[in-house]
């Protein structure tokens, strides 16, 4: 028995993997493994830090899951008009929202370190400028590299910016190109927003050592109206901050998923040099099915794997949704469902199907009576 | 989702496709609705790429901004477009009708989806405060098509309208597919569970449909990868184009980018037509016509404002608006409920699982029977239904039928026995001046009726402070709305 995240589950996740380097995660997949915690093959996969796209791809369910060029290059645009002089807009408009005093300038660019690109280096360079004499620190810190730690591993992340207060918080900045017009924008985009900003202060918590010194209230700054002009608004993460660490938790027991997999599954696609698949791609889908998964509909926005398991679940009432599901009173199976609301199961009902048969059987009745003739047709 | 619904679904994947949730039709279909297929560019706040537009189905109309990230080109857009909705709203709006009387019909218009009807609802916004003088003037038809489909956003948040549609919500509205509701919002997959190609199942069509190479997305927002491969060296080659100053090359590359923007639009264009097909094909709910009313009366007030040259929408409800607004739309919800399960059996059924409602045979009937404990003998008749559904009502509740809405009836007694429930009831009105009831009025021995708690009567919203009587609570009375200058001018790009 090895301690949790240690050496062993280390060798079983370069396991599964096959001969790849581990994917590195980002706020957005993070985010995203808060969604469905219940799913041992998705925590697996992303514990073992696979190229999830591709072998969804290569088992035979590839995904459209692109992102358009232009929405990629509208949000650059957005983010380099503000930083291109952050002693400007920038500043003006955090000084607003967080009340940053007058004097409270500087801007430090943690985006590589003298020229080098490598990870630990910055984030090295990151953990040295933050953790630093407050008064040595400056205001604001561009792209700092902060590394997390989720499902037993390492990863980098690298929000876009975190401000500095004079009352000694840090608070995270969020630059979305998603407009807010009259004052609202579009729920979804600031949902996702807000969780991964949630994961940014959890992140920058463990970089500092100290819960608060980095504040709950993050800033979003988005394109106001139909123009280039930025907005901020805070964002208070409390909520998601409890959401995230409490999955995050079950994610971190990756040892007690992993004991429930044979040893000899594996995600690896054998690619050659060019990094071609050379696994045979019903072996893939073996191994996949060989660990659970727990499909609902909202993997289709968020699961690279969405359509494999979509397809798995077929025959079950989850394809439908968990409010269809409820309504069907738990029902897994749609042909049993059918059969209890038909009254025409050979087997006994079982006692706690009892309420949920009858209340099919009533309803079956009501449809049958209202389509009469229409009903009968399709049958 | 009801458990009726529920089972429809699973009967939908059993049965290999979409089974049917409602008996007739609660929307009002027009017999020439306008179709408005929009695209927008990704990332955008609302940058509109192009439309297929039109009220026939074998001419549909493409309307393209080349390069929607350009304010002239998407202003030249919009003027075209405006020429089009007005050229079809006026077409409702010759001359005057008169005090008190509606055109005698609407215009009706048709988004694939409920991204559809959010575009829309920016297009209004970023277009109705724009003027035809001062520093950026625009054609006249801007800020026409501002105020046209803001107005018609706005109608689609009313339960009770039928002005303004979004195909997949009118669908699913009556039909129940093999999939989850966020598959649906996908017209071709919803469309492939209702109508599956000879030789397919629902399943089967829904997973051909789903691949947006086959089958491009119904928008706003196009597929990411037509933007990556086709859209992006399409509008490079244009700009380019422009660049160079020859006007055949330009012609061409824009040529091109319509060819490519028409095979994506024309397959949602073919489906949006489906759609209204396949609803046109169920019979209208008795309530339909009566709602439609409402919406030309609507539509109506709505042209004569326009003609006194009313103002745009304001951005934001003053507080006594907003609260009126909110308590119409909840009473609307209310009504469109009642009308619905009055008009269609399979909607009561709904009310009949959760007790709402109950519906057996008329087992006893006393249609003479005089209450003569007052002054005057009154007519009151008893009737007994034997039902197997619950009955929630108790001695003393107000009870109406759907197919007698205006006959009172009160429950005398609740008598249960085992699955069955016998409930008696008094008529009240309803059966002519005489005492004795006239024919048909009063429910024989034999007869199946279902009778209910709630009403399908339009109830009178609560009161509301006038506008200058606004509480200081909500900031007291707000100053007169005029559009500002700057909302004329702001920035659009």
């Amino acid at each position: 028995m090895s301690a949790p995240g240690g050496a062993d589950t280390e060798r079983r996740l370069a396991w599964l993997r096959g001969g790849e380097l581990p994917q590195t995660h980002n706020a957005r997949t993070i985010a995203a493994l808060a969604s469905n915690p219940g799913c041992a093959r998705r925590a697996l996969l992303d514990a073992a830090a696979t190229r999830k796209q591709d072998i969804a791809e290569h088992a035979g369910f590839p995904v459209p899951f692109g992102m358009s060029p232009f929405a990629l290059s509208r949000g650059v645009v957005f983010e380099r008009q503000l930083k291109d002089d952050p002693g400007g807009l920038l500043l003006a408009l955090l000084r607003e929202t967080l009340n940053l005093d007058i004097a409270e300038v500087g801007f430090t660019d943690l985006n590589d370190v003298g020229g080098s690109p490598d990870l630990a280096v910055r984030h090295a360079r990151t953990k040295a400028v933050l953790t630093g004499r407050p008064d040595q620190r400056g205001t604001l810190f561009d792209h700092p590299l902060l590394r997390f730690r989720v499902g037993g591993r390492h990863a980098y992340l690298e929000p876009d910016l975190i401000a500095f207060r004079h009352d000694d918080t840090f608070h995270v900045v969020e630059i979305k190109s998603f407009a807010v017009i009259d004052g609202q924008a579009d729920p979804a985009k600031v949902a996702a927003a807000a969780i991964q900003s949630a994961v940014y202060v959890l992140a920058m918590r463990d970089l500092v050592g100290d819960t608060a010194t980095v504040h709950h209230e993050s800033v979003l700054i988005c394109p106001r109206d139909f123009a280039n002009t930025p907005l901020a608004t805070t964002l208070d993460v409390r909520k998601q901050l409890g959401v995230l660490e409490r999955q995050l938790s079950r994610i971190a027991a990756i040892d007690s998923v992993l004991a429930h997999v044979p040893a000899d599954v594996s995600f690896s696609l054998d690619a050659d040099e060019k990094g071609v698949p050379q696994r045979d791609p019903g072996d893939l889908l073996r191994d996949l099915k060989r660990v659970d998964a727990n499909y609902s509909p909202e993997c289709l926005a968020s699961c690279e794997l969405c359509y494999l398991c979509r397809d798995e679940a077929g025959g079950s009432t989850s394809v439908l949704g968990k409010s269809v599901r409820e309504e069907l009173g738990g029902i897994e199976s749609v042909p049993r469902a059918l059969k209890l609301a038909r009254g025409d199961d050979p087997l006994p009902v079982p006692e706690d199907l009892q309420e949920a048969a009858a209340i099919l059987r009533r309803a079956a009745g009501l449809r049958r009576d209202a389509l009469g003739t229409a009903w009968a047709q399709t049958r | 989702m009801t458990t009726l619904t529920s089972l429809a679904k699973v009967e939908a994947i059993a049965l290999d496709r979409a089974q049917l949730i409602r008996t007739v039709r609660h929307v009002h279909v027009s017999s020439r609705p306008l179709i408005f297929v929009p695209l927008q560019l990704a990332g955008e706040a609302c940058a509109p790429l192009a439309v297929m537009v039109g009220d026939e189905r074998g001419n549909e109309r493409l309307l393209i901004a080349f390069e929607p990230r350009d304010r002239t080109e998407r202003f030249r857009f919009a003027a075209g477009l405006g020429e089009v909705i007005l050229g079809y709203v006026n077409g409702y709006a010759a001359g005057d009708p008169g005090e008190g009387v509606p055109y005698p019909d609407a215009p009706q218009v048709w988004v694939p989806n409920a991204g559809g009807l959010k575009f829309t609802e920016l297009l209004g916004r970023s277009t109705r405060f724009r003027r035809t003088d001062g520093p950026y003037p625009v054609p006249a038809s801007v800020p026409l098509l501002g105020r046209w489909v803001t107005y018609l956003a706005e109608r689609s948040q009313h339960p009770l309208s039928s002005l303004f549609l979004s195909a997949t919500q009118a669908l699913t509205a009556h039909w129940a597919t093999g999939q989850s509701a966020t598959e649906d919002q996908n017209l071709a997959t919803l469309l492939a569970w209702i109508a599956p190609p000879p030789g397919l199942t629902g399943a089967q069509a829904a997973l051909l449909a789903e691949n947006p190479a086959s089958s491009p997305p119904a928008g706003p927002v196009t597929d990411p990868d037509f933007d990556r491969d086709v859209l992006e060296g399409l509008i490079k080659a244009i700009e380019e184009a422009r660049q160079t100053g020859n006007v055949t090359t330009c012609d061409r590359a824009q040529a091109l980018m319509a060819r490519q923007l028409h095979s994506v639009l024309k397959p949602t264009w073919d489906l949006m037509w489906q759609a209204v097909d396949l609803l046109r094909s169920l019979p209208p709910g008795d309530h339909v016509a009566e709602r439609w009313r409402t919406d030309r009366f609507s539509f109506t007030g709505y042209v004569r404002y326009l003609r006194e040259d009313g103002f745009p929408q304001a951005r934001r409800d003053a507080a006594v608006d907003a609260a009126r607004r909110l308590a119409r739309l909840e009473n609307e919800a209310q009504q469109l409920a009642a009308h619905m399960a009055y008009d269609d059996p399979l909607v009561m059924a709904e009310y009949r699982m959760t007790g709402e409602a109950f519906a057996g045979p008329v087992v006893r009937a006393e249609p003479d029977r005089l209450d003569e404990t007052g002054k005057r003998a009154r007519l009151r008749p008893w009737i007994t239904v034997e039902t197997t559904d619950d009955v929630l009502a108790e001695r003393g509740a107000d009870l109406r039928s759907p197919a007698r809405p205006a006959q009172q009836a009160r429950v005398i007694e609740v008598e249960r026995a085992g699955e069955r429930t016998r409930v008696t009831i008094e008529l009240q009105s309803g059966m002519g001046r005489k005492l004795v009831p006239e024919p048909g009025s009063v429910p024989a021995p034999g007869d199946v009726v279902c009778y209910t708690t709630f009403k399908a009567e339009f109830q009178p919203p609560p009161k509301f402070p006038d506008r200058e009587d606004t509480p200081w609570t909500h900031g007291g009375p707000p100053p007169e709305y005029v559009p500002r200058d700057e909302e004329a001018t702001e920035e659009w790009e």
